[in-house]
């Protein structure tokens, strides 16, 4: 008999392996947000490959009673229904946990652990006798394990029929078939394994006030709202299904009722180079547009932002970063294009950043992204990731101001170029760097000549070295001032300590639950989370009020602590990496024991696919 | 190299268009081109011709590559916002800036290094949005501005100055237009300003993607004995097929065409394009026979010109129609009209709950 675990209450993670494109999906879905509707803190992570149909895909999830956004890394069930994977999946178990496997067919090679319960259900015999058709059959086999888990973790089955009766309200016999599905793996389990298990779910109300959302769709809700009218993209994953949502949303909320008009135009242009250009054409011309893609996108736009930085033309970027480089592993997740976005472009170039770290922050910065690249007039890239856009993360309600206006920055109408003498593109009235501009059609005197090629403070050409540099000494008071506007670092100091965490983006939830583990063990630590370059004034004093600083980010070369040794006064030595770049988002425990390693070494022993140093 | 400025002031002799702007109202800066350059012909056409449609200065918008010729927007109609961008992505710019205010005239002048090149792929997809737009080719057969290399436009057989041949077919862009769908497609010379004006103003008013290739010989680089783009060359084997008139709604059509030979195309705000055949056997409106014309005489080594290919409803395809936007200006719709308030958001959010 396999030791059986202790009771674990609304705590403990799962992961279903299954073959791409057979429908889990759905399955998987259904289980995460019956769960969320229990009132339970729950986390969901997709690990899918480059493939329509036919490779492995997993899903993780976990139940998470204290509210933890990470992975914990570790596995309590295993829902194993592709035999391609068993061998690696069955070894993924925690000691004391269980597995889940379909025994149609007889699979000796799942029953070799000792230390771990195996429940087969014959899933695919059930479906074969209830189902017909070769495609229901897999589908249904798929919502049939739903089933399975729903009697074995004690799911409400209430909230799974809700759940079917909303995703399928046009079509109700899908409904029934579902839930018959449902119906057949819960009884199933009912008869034969001890219900529940262990780990097991109990009602909760923890997520009132609180939604589940990628940051993708909430990223393009946040340009819904910021005003923006015109989406230009070439397609990529993962940043594809932003511009769906973009596209979704302004179907429903930005057509003319009456007349059908569209109040925004939607391209799908023919490469990112020209997904770019046409974001800066249509900013330029006084609409809000914006572009989303991933690191090949971005290596493409190089030379058109470096021109928009220099012309001083608007323009919002999302970068949804994954594996590099070149195509790398496009469906995992990393953090690599900190420094490709930090100086884009050929010559003395360099661009402000924004590093949400979930999706309520996609929202909330992709509505700044705009009043920014608007005010300070130059690109502004938002940089998400894989796992912050895809996956769905529990979020707190998003807020809307309504007294919210757009921020268009320094733009003179028609009057107030009448009153002026003459108008000069790039004079610096007042002395922040950031100079007026006009648009076109207004009048002929507000009219100017906009080039990448040298030109002086009244925007004509010029070859003359003075006038070269002046305007690009302008431009770095401009970054100057464009700290003034840009969000701080989130800081939490409360531990006192004289060591602190530093980091960007996704890794949040990971780093606070590491924090929490790390002070039960007596290591209390301090942490900042940067959310913006240039880096605000607070990143460099909390740089300097620290001795030791681990740096937690996911990429290999260690680019955020690059981009702090190079743009702030930080002594290099204080600096330790942890860097995580496997694919896969990183886990509180990779963070609490590369911490533990440099605290205490030779306390645990290096996980592989990444490294510390 | 400073910026030089030319003298605005206008004799009070010079004649004003319907909105009492002289010719001197669409001129640009000083052109910084070589004495003789063909680009600075066509620049003169584009002033002459904007002055004839009483366009307002600041309702046209320049766009541009780089080249001596995407340098050209500076050199016209200073009242009008321009933008020289980079090399083989000016349709893009131009996409953009169309999407944000539909109301204005957009004018894209490039080359045949920018478009036919680095920018092949930009210029397609322009075509095959149909975008409303002019858009110049200035072609010399060679990169003017990095020294005379040979273009994708240069001919088999034709000689660069330091002697060495082309091999490489040339890529053309009328002919690449018609099979790409363009609905307005037009072939002329910087040399033939009669010719060439009227395309312009018809190119301006045309309600989808108008291209004008305009032979324009670089005289630096390219206008030797045994170059196919030279001015010389060019006079001969130049062949007007059917010559356009443009006709503003104000103006009665002056001259008297002879029935059957011409072809009368109204305009979508009842100007016309009067199409005049130089060449009986050609049919302007007819995609197919047209380019196979087209290519046939090429292959005897003649350029037919002028107005080339015309789709008389060129809207259908374009743009806006497709996306359905509304005529007001993207750019202009108040914030209020945008935004579903938080109203909107509590609604949009439901299903994520
Ligand atoms: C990305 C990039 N590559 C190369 C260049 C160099 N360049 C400038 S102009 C030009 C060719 C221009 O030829 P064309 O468009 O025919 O214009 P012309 O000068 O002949 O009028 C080249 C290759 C550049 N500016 N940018
Ligand atoms: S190099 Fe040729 S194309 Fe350039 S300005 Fe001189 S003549 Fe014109
Ligand atoms: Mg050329």
């Amino acid at each position: 008999m396999p030791p059986v675990s202790p009771a674990r209450v609304n705590d403990f993670s799962i992961k279903i392996a299954t073959v791409n494109g057979t429908g889990s999906a759905s399955a998987n879905t259904l289980l995460m947000k019956s769960i969320f509707r229990s009132g339970i803190p729950v986390m969901g992570k997709n690990y899918f490959p480059s493939n329509i149909q036919g490779l492995p895909t997993w899903y993780e999830i976990r139940v998470t009673k204290d509210g933890h956004v990470a992975r914990s890394g570790k596995i309590d069930l295993m829902v194993a229904m592709n035999p391609e994977t068993y061998a690696r999946d069955v070894k993924e178990v925690e000691p004391g946990g269980y597995l889940v496997y379909d025994s149609t067919w007889p699979r000796p090679a799942l029953l070799k652990r000792e230390d771990i319960t195996v429940l087969g259900v014959p899933l695919a015999q059930l479906c074969n006798e209830n189902f017909s058709g070769v495609r229901t059959r897999i589908l249904m086999k798929n919502i049939c394990y739903a089933g399975v888990l729903a009697a074995l973790l004690e799911l409400d089955l209430g909230h799974i029929r809700t759940l079917l009766a909303e995703t399928y309200a046009k079509k109700p016999q899908l409904v029934e078939s579902n839930m018959k599905a449902i119906q057949l793996g819960y009884d199933y389990a009912r008869t034969h394994f001890p219900c529940p298990l262990p780990l097991r779910v109990e009602k909760m109300d923890r997520t009132a006030g609180h939604i589940m959302i990628d940051g993708n769709t909430a990223a393009a809700l946040g340009c819904i709202f910021a005003g923006a009218t015109v989406a230009a993209w070439y397609p990529i994953t993962p940043s594809t299904s932003l511009m769906d949502a973009f596209k979704m949303f302004a179907d429903r909320m930005r057509v003319d009722k009456q007349t059908g008009r569209k109040n925004f135009a939607f391209i799908q242009a023919e490469d990112e180079l020209a997904a770019v250009g046409m974001v800066i054409g249509a900013m330029w011309n006084g609409a809000r547009a914006f572009t989303a893609t991933s690191g090949p996108g971005i290596s493409l736009m190089n030379e058109f932002l470096g021109l928009a930085y220099y012309a001083e033309v608007p323009a919002v970027i999302f970068d949804i970063q994954r594996v590099g480089p070149s195509t790398g592993m496009p469906t995992r997740t990393q953090q690599g294009d900190i420094m490709l976005c930090a100086y884009a472009s050929h010559g003395d170039t360099r661009h402000v950043c924004l590093y949400p770290s979930d999706p309520e922050e996609c929202f909330y910065m992709a509505v700044q992204a705009f009043d920014l690249a608007e005010r300070l007039q130059t690109p502004v890239m938002v940089l998400s990731d894989l796992d912050i856009g895809m996956n769905d993360w529990m979020c707190r309600d998003l807020k809307w101001d309504d007294s919210y206006r757009p921020d268009r920055g320094k733009v003179l109408g028609k009057e107030e170029v009448l009153k002026l003498e003459k108008f000069y593109r790039f004079i610096d009235k007042d002395g922040d760097g950031i100079t007026y501009r006009t648009l076109p059609g207004v009048h002929p005197k507000a009219a100017y000549f906009t080039r990448g090629s040298g030109h002086n403070q009244y925007g004509a050409y010029t070859e003359d070295s003075a006038d070269y540099q002046a305007v690009l000494d302008r431009l770095m008071k401009k970054w100057a001032s464009a700290r003034r506007y840009l969000p701080r670092a989130v800081i939490d100091a409360t531990a006192g300590s004289k060591v602190g965490i530093v980091s960007v983006g996704s890794g949040d939830g990971a780093i606070r639950e590491a924090m929490d583990v790390l002070k039960e063990r007596g290591v209390a630590l301090d942490y900042m989370r940067i959310r913006s370059f240039p880096f605000t004034e607070d990143v460099e004093k909390f740089l300097a009020a620290h001795e030791l600083l681990f740096v937690v980010e996911q990429n290999r070369d260690a680019q955020l602590r690059s981009l702090l040794t190079l743009e702030t006064a930080v002594d290099k030595s204080k600096l330790r990496s942890l860097l995580h770049y496997s694919g896969l988002s990183i886990s509180s425990s990779f963070i609490v024991e590369g911490v533990l390693a440099e605290l205490a070494p030779g306390a645990r022993a290096q996980p592989s696919g990444a490294a510390h140093g | 190299m400073t910026f030089i400025a030319k003298p605005k002031v206008a004799h009070p002799s010079l004649p004003k268009n319907a909105r009492g702007f002289t010719r001197r109202d669409y001129e640009g800066a000083l052109s910084t081109l070589c004495a003789g350059c063909g680009h600075d012909s066509i620049t003169a056409a584009i002033v002459e011709a904007s002055w004839g449609l009483d366009i307002e200065p600041q309702n046209m918008v320049k766009l541009s590559g780089i080249g001596c010729s995407s340098k050209t927007t500076a050199y016209f109609v200073s009242g009008g916002h321009g933008f020289n961008s980079v090399h083989g992505r000016m349709p893009s710019i131009a996409m953009g800036a169309n999407a944000a205010n539909r109301q204005l005239s957009y004018i894209g002048v490039s080359g045949d290094g920018d478009t036919l090149s680095i920018g092949l792929g930009q210029f397609c997809h322009a075509i095959r949005r149909n975008l409303n737009m002019l858009y110049i080719i200035e072609n010399n057969g060679v990169y003017g501005l990095t020294k005379g290399q040979f273009s994708a436009s240069a001919d088999v057989g034709t000689k660069a100055k330091k002697g060495e041949t082309n091999f490489q077919p040339p890529i053309d862009p009328v002919l690449l237009a018609m099979t790409l769908g363009a609905t307005f497609v037009a072939r002329s010379f910087s040399g033939d300003k009669q010719q060439l004006v009227p395309l312009i103003q018809a190119g301006l008013k045309h309600q989808g993607f108008a291209l004008i290739d305009v032979l324009s010989p670089c005289v630096t680089f390219n206008d030797h004995e045994g170059s196919t783009k030279s001015y010389a060359y060019t006079r001969e084997h130049y062949e007007p097929a059917v010559h356009a008139d443009f006709v503003p709604l104000e103006r009665e059509i002056s001259v008297d065409y002879k029935e059957g030979e011409t072809v009368p195309v109204v305009m979508h705000d009842g100007s016309r394009i009067v199409l005049r055949k130089l060449d009986a056997g050609y049919d302007p409106t007819n995609r197919t026979t047209a380019a196979a014309q087209i290519q046939e005489r090429m292959k005897a080594g003649e350029y037919l010109t002028g107005l080339l290919y015309l789709d008389v409803e060129p809207q259908k395809g374009a743009f806006h129609f497709v996306n359905n936007t509304p005529d007001e200006p993207l750019n202009s719709i108040p914030y209020e009209a945008l935004s579903p308030g938080s109203q909107g958001l509590e609604k949009a959010l439901a299903r994520y709950r």
